[in-house]
């Protein structure tokens, strides 16, 4: 055993055939003889120029051209017609390493050599059988082998799927021929010369090929089905990085992801771009690139991908903007993060906005959505992103402008102050959003007519437009279609104890809490509230959403109730 | 910049835009055939009209014969800009435009003399009306459907620089190879209107000095959505020009989205600026399923110091908008130079940031 091994390579092209003869100079000085297969849709000129370009180097031969159309026979056929050719002109190569123009071998061809002259007896060729595999796209796993597939998938698309379905529906089914199990993997390999040769001169070759001539996407199924019949020994994995996407498509490697192919381990990597100069200048020297990684991490090139599958396919939830937009059944209803609404509390409380803001560490804005002005926190005219404290602005879209303030402040708790004096366009949105957590006092907003001053019967036409808001409000709330959480106490069970609501909210939107709350806001006296809603009462008006108020007489002090000795966690 | 889509009749059952969770999937049956029918018409009478304006365009330069099947092609309709051509040639040059074809809109300042010189330039005159050639796009629709088919085609303004994820080291090539790939012809971009911190005429910018040294601020999170659904089209407005000078009147504050680079066939066109196009498959550069699309950003470098002089000057020739009357109120704030900056404005610092902030998305481009 020599230190090195005589590997061949095969190389399939057919594009950009200025870089495959840069890749077929570096392979063959590196001693390893080339037999290249140019597609034969690519045109003359070009091949020619290939030709010429490598004319002085005699370890490079071409095999016969035949059309490479995507997802068909040709390309193994190719790949057999060209392997042939390497077996029976290169009599020394032990190895042979299937790989295309767009492959770039980023370690040094020495190290694979000597890679291979370790492994002398191993197939290096990724083959999982059809019930592993996890990552065919397009629901054409085992039916890959079953069905028939004459059409073109890229050319021929609706007769392609048309034929797919056709054959599900009368139930056709191919039989396998005898003893092949299917298997499936990377179409990239690298064979010893003798399963090489036993897979080339198998028994039932012409057999064989004519089922695969009609299998989908042969290349990732033939060798990789074979080689379980005659190889003694199978690494199932390929020494070419080659990611997908969700789709099945190709990625594509660029220069700055220069740093990335230095951490992987694998030897060659594909595709390339071929504008990539500085890949091709850094891998390409004699030597091979020198800042290669010691240590390889796949890890990071896997969690990567997988990071930009997730962002192409499940996108950023509560995003929306000019490339996702979410149909309502697909996310369509969901802001960013968590935030808190509150409505009837600041009416009923002197200071419970620094409160919450305390007792939460959140932001608390005032009414966001009140009609003359949005009211953010500490007054602000321009919020966060450059939001505008114009309610035409935000009226003029105002789950854009919700979306916008919870996705700009991913990091800090959102809590704002609603109630029926407010727009209520919004409500639908926050209704069906899953992040929202509503607080409501229903009757609440009495308190303020109340405390204008003004009459009974001044107040009482407004009194009943915003209770008939306000019962609109929780009708939504109380929706088949509501995913936010619901906290709603009437006036007159909160004032009981408002305590034990407010320790509540604290815990729903806060559970981290590191220090709980131990003041509490201070309630508004509410001596003579009770008469006054007698006085709506007697106006006409039938004020319900305040529960059964009591009178002044059974009315409890606040001041006793926040004298109750409180538990401190 | 243009107008906003006229209101015409519809189908019945289409709502003339969609706000967010109110997008259906696209209409079937007799709707969808009717709507076709409509969007055909449509398009068939818009390149008639480039058509008939073919005659207004006379070549200064034609080096149309250095066009390689392939390359990148750059529309340009443009009045009085040499303030910012060399910095915008410079840019889109550098991302790999192999050619650009510019209609020069009766400019006095020289605009014409700097791109016939340019060596990649080709270059048409006209002194005909800007507003009745819809805006400049009735001349380079005409230029499209010449000489655009089969390539891909960016369509910008002056004041327009466009950038994508991993702009610096990947030219546009890189980026049409990968949506060719995905099997999309279309690319999306958001307009972000840059500005400077003090009053908007304060300052000098070069002509060669990077606009963006002195337009390093913009607004980061108020943009606001919706989707037309006749066309599939987006309709995003917002942005420090929403903020500032449209807050009595959102629905008329500039619509933003871009289909910027598209590959061209010469069926296509575009219907309203570059905000849509017919067939209106084109405009779908965003996903509906939760996921993102690849898109970018055009950097808007409208608020140059000699804005205000410009300001006067456009509402003098009322040549800007369909209806000029609802604009006068934004020209007069203009023209009394405002400051846009606020202490929530956000500095630029490249295409990560706007990508992390959500303007922009790599969508699975890695």
């Amino acid at each position: 055993m020599t230190d090195c091994a005589a590997l061949g390579v095969v190389m399939l092209c057919h594009a950009a055939l200025d870089r495959a003869a840069q890749l077929a100079r570096h392979w063959a000085s590196h001693g390893c003889p080339v037999v290249i297969h140019v597609d034969a849709r690519t045109s003359q000129d070009q091949f020619d120029a290939l030709q010429a370009a490598l004319k002085d180097l005699p370890d490079i031969r071409f095999s016969r051209r035949t059309p490479c159309e995507w997802g068909t026979f040709g390309i193994v056929q190719a790949t057999i017609d060209a392997s042939t050719q390497m077996l029976a002109d290169f009599p020394a190569v032990s190895h042979i390493l299937l790989a295309s123009g767009s492959c770039l071998p980023i370690r040094p061809v020495r190290a694979l050599q000597a890679h291979l002259a370790r492994h002398p007896h191993t197939d290096f060729i990724e083959s999982v059988t059809t019930a592993d595999v996890g990552w065919t796209v397009g629901g054409l796993n085992e039916e890959r082998f079953t069905l028939r597939f004459p059409f073109a998938w890229k050319r021929q698309r609706r007769l392609f799927d048309g034929y797919v379905t056709l054959q599900r529906i009368l139930r056709f089914r191919r039989r396998l021929t005898t003893g092949l199990v299917p298997h499936l993997g990377s179409q990239w390999w690298c064979l010893t010369r003798p399963t090489l040769e036993a897979i080339l001169h198998h028994p039932d070759r012409p057999l064989l090929d004519r089922y695969f001539r009609r299998v989908w996407i042969p290349d990732e199924s033939y060798f990789q089905s074979l080689v379980r019949q005659v190889s003694t020994r199978i690494e199932s994995r390929s020494l070419t990085l080659s990611k997908f996407d969700y789709q099945g498509r190709p990625y594509t490697f660029y220069d700055d992801h220069l740093h990335l192919l230095r951490q992987t381990d694998a030897f060659i990597a594909r595709k390339i771009w071929p504008q990539a100069d500085l890949l091709y200048r850094t891998f390409l020297t004699p030597d091979g690139d020198r800042a290669l990684a010691s240590e390889p991490n796949p890890g990071k090139i896997n969690r990567l991908f997988a990071k930009a599958v997730e962002r192409r396919v499940k996108g950023r939830p509560g995003l929306y903007m000019q490339s996702r937009f979410p149909t309502r059944a697909r996310g369509g209803t969901q802001s960013a993060a968590p935030y808190g609404i509150f409505s009837g509390f600041a009416e009923l409380f002197h200071d419970f906005q620094p409160w919450l803001a305390r007792a939460l560490d959140a932001r608390v804005h005032g009414h966001l959505f009140a009609f003359d002005r949005v009211e953010f926190a500490d007054g602000e005219s321009v919020f966060k992103g450059g939001l505008s404290d114009s309610p035409t602005l935000r009226d003029y879209n105002p789950k854009s402008f919700l979306t916008n303030l919870i996705w700009t402040t991913r990091g800090e708790t959102q809590c704002f102050q609603f109630g029926p004096a407010d727009e209520q366009a919004i409500v639908p949105f926050i209704a069906s959003d899953p992040n929202a957590t509503i607080f409501a006092i229903t009757g609440a907003f009495a308190v303020p007519l109340w405390r204008s001053g003004q009459s009974a019967a001044q107040v009482r036409g407004e009194a009943a437009r915003l209770q008939k808001v306000e019962s609109d409000f929780l009708h939504q709330l109380n929706g088949p279609e509501t995913k936010a959480r619901t906290r709603i106490w009437s006036l007159t069970d909160f004032i009981e104890n408002p305590a034990e609501p407010l320790e509540q909210l604290v815990d729903l939107l806060n559970p981290r809490a590191a220090h709980r709350a131990t003041d509490l806001p201070q309630l508004l006296p509410l001596n003579g509230f009770g008469s006054f809603l007698q006085d709506l009462r007697n106006q006409g008006m039938a004020p319900v959403l305040m529960g059964d108020f009591p009178s002044d007489a059974d009315l409890a002090q606040p001041e006793q109730t926040f004298a109750r000795p409180r538990i401190v966690r | 910049m243009a107008t906003r889509g006229e209101n015409t009749s519809f189908p019945r059952g289409l709502p003339h835009a969609c706000a967010i969770g109110e997008l259906d999937q696209p209409p079937t049956g007799l709707t969808a055939v009717l709507l076709a029918m409509k969007n055909r018409r449509r398009r068939q009478k818009l390149l008639l009209r480039a058509w008939r304006k073919r005659r207004q365009l006379a070549a200064v330069t034609d080096r149309l014969a250095q066009i390689a099947p392939g390359d990148i092609l750059c529309f340009i309709c443009l009045r009085n800009e040499a303030q910012r051509l060399p910095h915008f040639l410079a840019h889109h040059r550098a991302l790999g435009v192999r050619h650009f074809l510019a209609v020069d809109n009766a400019s006095t300042d020289g605009s014409g003399a700097l791109l016939a010189s340019q060596p990649d330039v080709s270059l048409w005159r006209t002194d005909a009306s800007y507003k009745a050639s819809r805006f400049g796009m009735d001349w380079l629709t005409w230029l499209m459907l010449r000489h655009g088919s089969g390539h891909w085609c960016l369509t910008l303004d002056a004041d327009e620089l466009l950038i994508y994820p991993y702009w610096q080291t990947r030219p546009l090539p890189a980026l049409t190879g990968w949506l060719e790939g995905q099997g999309r012809h279309s690319f999306g971009a958001l307009t972000v209107d840059m500005y400077p911190e003090g009053p908007v005429s304060q300052g000098q910018v070069a002509p060669d000095d990077d606009p963006l040294d002195h337009l390093s601020w913009f607004d980061a999170g108020n943009y606001q959505v919706q989707v037309q659904p006749r066309m599939r089209n987006l309709w995003v407005q917002g942005g420090a020009r929403a903020r500032a000078f449209f807050a009595d009147q959102p629905r008329l504050a500039p619509t933003l989205n871009k289909i910027p680079l598209v590959r061209w066939h010469w069926r296509q066109v575009y219907v309203n600026s570059t905000h849509s196009l017919l067939p209106p498959n084109l405009n779908e550069v965003y996903s509906t399923d939760g996921g993102e699309l690849t898109s970018g950003i055009i950097l808007h470098t409208k608020f140059l110091p000699e804005i205000t002089r410009r300001s006067s000057e456009e509402k003098a020739r009322g040549e800007h908008f369909g209806n000029g009357s609802q604009y006068t109120a934004y020209y007069n704030r203009l023209i009394q130079d405002p400051v846009l900056h606020t202490s929530r404005s956000t500095r630029y610092t490249g295409w990560r940031q706007l990508e992390a902030m959500g303007l922009m998305s790599r969508g699975g481009w890695i």
